[in-house]
Order: structure tokens, then sequence, then C-alpha cells
């Protein structure tokens, strides 16, 4: 029998499950390996040396040279582990979840200090299908 | 015999250990943050633990996805401060207590929760920053601390009612300790808030502040929430307070005594993209 995953159906969301984890497995490892300050200075001298040195799919390496964390989630990502390029360039934890958003990073801290994305309208994927 | 005095509720945000590090508590974003804990720093001096059973998450950092552990027990005498990509925080290393982490393990795995035994381990913002809202920039910690990380970041997290039931057993089994120490223990992490994907930055303050009515009132029925109200109304991280239950489990109304008195309420929107919620139970005598 098939799992029951019913938080597919929550929009805007990939929910790191095990079948996103075995997916993103070595794109997750390679920024595990950024928590090392010697793996962070030869990441930036040469990103796409580095990224070579990893089994990873070409997706995952493009989405991580593009700082596309959208597409970083779709390949397996896992938010607290994209974090770590994030602290590599220098991003803040806002920054980098406001770049998920299609806001301006400006925009997204205002509606943050306005109290945050409100739920209503935002608890169901066919609620998303409407806009 | 030991005994736990009393519970803390608080969430964690990195950004909050980055502004205290960086002396930005002044500012006035920061300020509304730190203004919730001011009660609670003088709270912790007059009430000081021997101990602090503190439950937290790691955000990969401790732990990758080599090996990811339910429910991890942290028994050794010391744990590093972890680098988690910025350089580590600038605070005290954590001491530990090996003979009650141990004497908890083996108390709760013979009640049947299979924890995992972690005798190094780097602690992350996850428990630091608890720390530095409750006892500010010591030189040195005021007390030991026990960490206790839970499984939050690749989902199944454990269930509300397990925590629930955890949290039991872990009162049970300080309680059957020799030695009179007070302990706390701390559930961490939470509120509303989502980090990722096009509905990052979700807060749901009405779903919260219930939260903490029936965490305080009704922790039973609310350790049956099933995991998918936590993502579709407090966010995919909002699921982070099923940390709180383990907490709450270890109060003593639980096993027959008084409820708790609340010393402390706080909630505040936001900090960086969180909803901070806080909240201090003591058990009565």
């Amino acid at each position: 029998m098939a799992l029951d995953k019913p938080y597919k159906d929550v929009p805007g969301t990939t929910i790191f499950d095990a079948e996103q984890s075995r997916k993103g497995y070595w794109l997750n490892q390679f920024c595990m390996s950024l928590m090392k300050p010697e793996n962070r200075r030869r990441f930036k001298s040469n990103e796409r040396a580095y990224l070579d040195e990893w089994p990873m799919t070409d997706e995952q390496k493009q989405a991580v040279l593009a700082r596309d964390l959208n597409r970083c989630i779709a390949a397996g990502g896992n938010i607290y582990f994209l974090a770590k390029i994030g602290a590599t360039d220098g991003k803040s934890f806002q920054q980098m979840a406001g770049s998920m958003t299609g806001m301006t990073e400006e925009a997204y801290r205002d509606m943050m200090v306005g109290g945050g994305r409100p739920v209503e309208g935002n608890r169901y994927a066919r609620e998303w299908e409407k806009k | 015999m030991a005994r736990i005095t009393a519970s803390l509720y608080t969430s964690h945000v990195p950004a909050i250990g980055a502004a205290l590090d960086l002396g930005k508590t002044h500012e006035p974003y920061w300020q509304k943050v730190f203004s919730g804990y001011e009660f609670t720093k003088r709270w912790m001096k007059e009430s000081a633990p021997d101990v602090v059973f503190l439950v937290y998450n790691d955000h990969a950092n401790a732990f990758s996805l080599e090996i990811i552990p339910t429910f991890a027990i942290g028994t050794a005498a010391g744990f590093a401060i972890a680098d988690e990509g910025w350089g580590p925080r600038p605070v005290p290393k954590v001491i530990g207590h090996p003979e009650l982490a141990a004497h908890v393990a083996q108390s709760v795995i013979q009640e049947d929760f299979d924890l995992t035994i972690v005798n190094r381990m780097d602690v992350d913002h996850g428990l630091t920053v608890p720390l530095s809202l409750v006892c500010g920039q010591p030189r040195a910690w005021p007390c030991r601390v026990i960490p206790f990380a839970v499984n939050v970041v690749q989902y199944p997290v454990p269930s509300g009612r397990r925590c629930f039931q955890l949290g039991q057993a872990i009162r049970r089994a300080v309680e059957s300790y020799d030695e009179p120490l007070k302990v706390q223990i701390w559930g961490t992490g939470g509120m509303s808030h989502q980090l990722q994907g096009p509905r990052a930055g979700l807060i749901n303050r009405e779903w919260d502040n219930r939260y903490l009515d029936r965490l305080i009132a009704e922790p039973a029925a609310l350790a049956q929430m099933p995991h998918i109200e936590y993502v579709r109304e407090a966010g995919s991280e909002g699921i982070e307070l099923v940390m709180w239950l383990i907490a709450r489990g270890a109060m003593s109304d639980l096993g027959g005594g008084q409820a708790p008195k609340v010393a402390h309420r706080f909630y505040h929107v936001p900090a960086s993209n969180t909803a901070v919620g806080h909240l201090i139970l003591e058990n009565q005598p």
C-alpha cells in the first residue's frame, strides 16, 4: 500500500520526506561539507570544480550555481542543508527564505514585520490554482 | 531525589543568536523580541536549576543525512559549539551531566523509548539560542545541560503523542535519580514559520495562541494533533512544536500532581521568518 502523503496538498511547500531525501542525498551532503572553513574557501574559489567532486546530478549543480533555492529543493535539497550555501555567501536566513517567494527582499521583510504571510488562502493547493 | 521544578518553552530562531552576538539587541526590531525575556532572565537567576534538560533539534549540523536519530540524548561531559557555516557562535561551551543523562537513558529505554545515545555531538543554535535568551551572555553557562535532540528535519518527525508520552517517562526517570538535583526541562523551536518554497513566511498568530492555551490547559488532547495540521496551519517548520510536548509531558500534573503555574507568557511576530512564542510553567510544591 502506498504511503499516505496528505502534505502534498499544501501549496508552495515541499516536505522533506524519505523520497526527497534519497533524491537529494549528495546535494545535501555537499552542503554539509561547507561547514568547514577550508571547504568554503575552496568552493568560493572555483564553484564548478568543487561541485564536480560530488556525485550530484547536473540539475543539482546548475541549481546551486544559480542559487535557485526552489530548484534545489525540487532536486531533493533541504533548507537546513541549503542554508550552508547561504552562510557561505553571507546571506541571512531571511534573505534565503525570501528568495523563494518571488518577492523582493524588502517586500518580504515588510511582509514579515507586518505579521507574515496569512494562512487564509494558503492552506490547500486548490486555493492557489484559482489564482 | 531529583525533581523537575519547571518547564520552559521558547523559539530558537538563529537570527536571535546573530542579533545577540553582533550587539544589535537595542535596535527597535530586536528590542521587541528581547523584551519578552527580561522577566525570564531575572526568573532564571532567582530559581537557577542544577541541570537543564534541553529538548531541541539539530539543523543539519551534528547530524547529516548519514545518520538521522529520532531521539538522541547527549551523555557526554561537554559539547562544543557547532560551526553552522558562519563560524561557531561566541558562547561558552556546554557542560553536560553524564550521570543524570545516562540514568535517564537507562530508565526510558527500559520503558520502551529507544533513544540514541550520543557521546560526541556539537550543539547548534537550536540549543544555544534558548540558553542565550534565558541566561544572557555569561562567561560560563549557569548550569549543566543535557542536550536532547529530536529529528524534525526529515519527515516523519515523531508524533506529538509519542513526544508527550516520552516527556512523562523522562519525569519518572528524573524523579528516580538519587541526588537532590533541581532540573528544568525546556522545549524549543516553533512557533509558526515556514522557511522554504513560495509559501515561505507563513505565520498563524491565532493558531499559535490557541496552541499556547491548549499546551497549558489540555496538553493530552493537544498531543493528538496530527502532523498535517502543523504543516498546513503553522508552516512546514512549525512542526518543531512537537518538541514542546516533551517538556509539557514532563510536568507533575501528568503524574497526579497539581496543575502548573503559568509564570510567564510572551508572543511576538516576527523574529526574522518566525513567530516567537515563550512560556514558563512552574510545578507546584
